[in-house]
């Protein structure tokens, strides 16, 4: 976990391990303790926590590995995800819910039901997906604060 | 209904008492699906599930829920019950399977709830 305080921008990237369940939502743990110490108000923190879990796990289940990125602006909430991985083939299909390229392995453990970008896009109030095949994804979350 | 309330009621296991054990509870909800519950659980809500691994944990905490409710007579990892004491989750089992489980806590009272978090 790194910090970056600039003023009034905080700045932590967590890093995430590739099938490493014991430790996912760690990162989402983390961010939401964050936000309550700030003061954040209780209905942001619940939508940052599922969106930051989701999130998270998707680059749990789905990369080979990445990072986390919060940063936390007087006006914004944003989480970044960037992972060396597979690429989303068709970003459109990957925001249906109910579609999932999760494994039987995954999904036995109730993860990979198809869910997370859909939960994602509900509790964001933007969401924009940078994704290419073979190389990785970059999903980036803004939730504003001061509505 | 609180959880200690419900635990006495359907004759429960308590494997961890967590912070919300006297706390109201808010609704419930069934389902084995993580991404699913973090969608439609309620902060102080009772989760039943057959799931056991130390990730529900995580939900749990990250949504606020009042409890969880394993079915099915689950023999349960030691790591999940120690996540369970760090985050304050109140942990429960039961013999019973999530359907019987599903209707014994609505007939106590306990709903969806839906539209609220």
């Amino acid at each position: 976990m790194q910090n970056n305080t600039q003023e009034d921008i905080i700045e932590i990237e967590f890093p995430i391990k590739s099938g490493d369940f014991v430790a996912a939502g760690d990162a989402s743990s983390k961010t939401k303790k964050l936000l309550k110490q700030l003061g954040i108000d209780p209905e942001i923190i619940r939508r940052a926590a599922i969106a930051c879990y989701e999130a998270e796990l998707n680059l749990v289940i789905h990369s080979l590995g990445g990072s986390l990125i919060l940063t936390i602006t007087p006006s914004e909430l944003v989480i970044k995800t960037q992972d060396i991985g597979p690429g989303i083939a068709d970003v459109d299909l990957a925001m249906q819910e109910g579609y999932t390229t999760a494994s039987d392995s995954a999904r036995e453990l109730g993860f990979g039901a198809g869910m997370g970008l859909p939960n994602i896009k509900r509790c964001a109030d933007n969401v924009e997906i940078v994704s290419e095949l073979g190389q990785g994804t970059e999903l980036t979350i803004t939730i504003k604060t001061n509505k | 209904m609180t959880p200690r309330q419900l635990a006495e009621a359907l004759k429960l296991q308590v494997i961890n008492e967590g912070t919300t054990f006297d706390k109201e509870l808010s609704s419930g909800v069934t389902c084995d699906l993580l991404s699913w519950v973090m969608a439609n659980g309620k902060k102080d809500g009772v989760w039943i599930t057959v799931q056991t691994h130390l990730n529900i944990i995580a939900v749990a905490s990250l949504l606020e829920l009042a409890c969880i409710l394993i079915a099915g007579d689950p023999s349960l990892d030691s790591k999940t019950i120690e996540k369970a004491k760090e985050e304050g989750i109140t942990l429960l089992t039961s013999k019973d399977n999530s359907y019987e489980l599903s209707g014994r806590l609505f007939s106590l009272g306990i709903r969806t709830n839906e539209g609220k978090q």
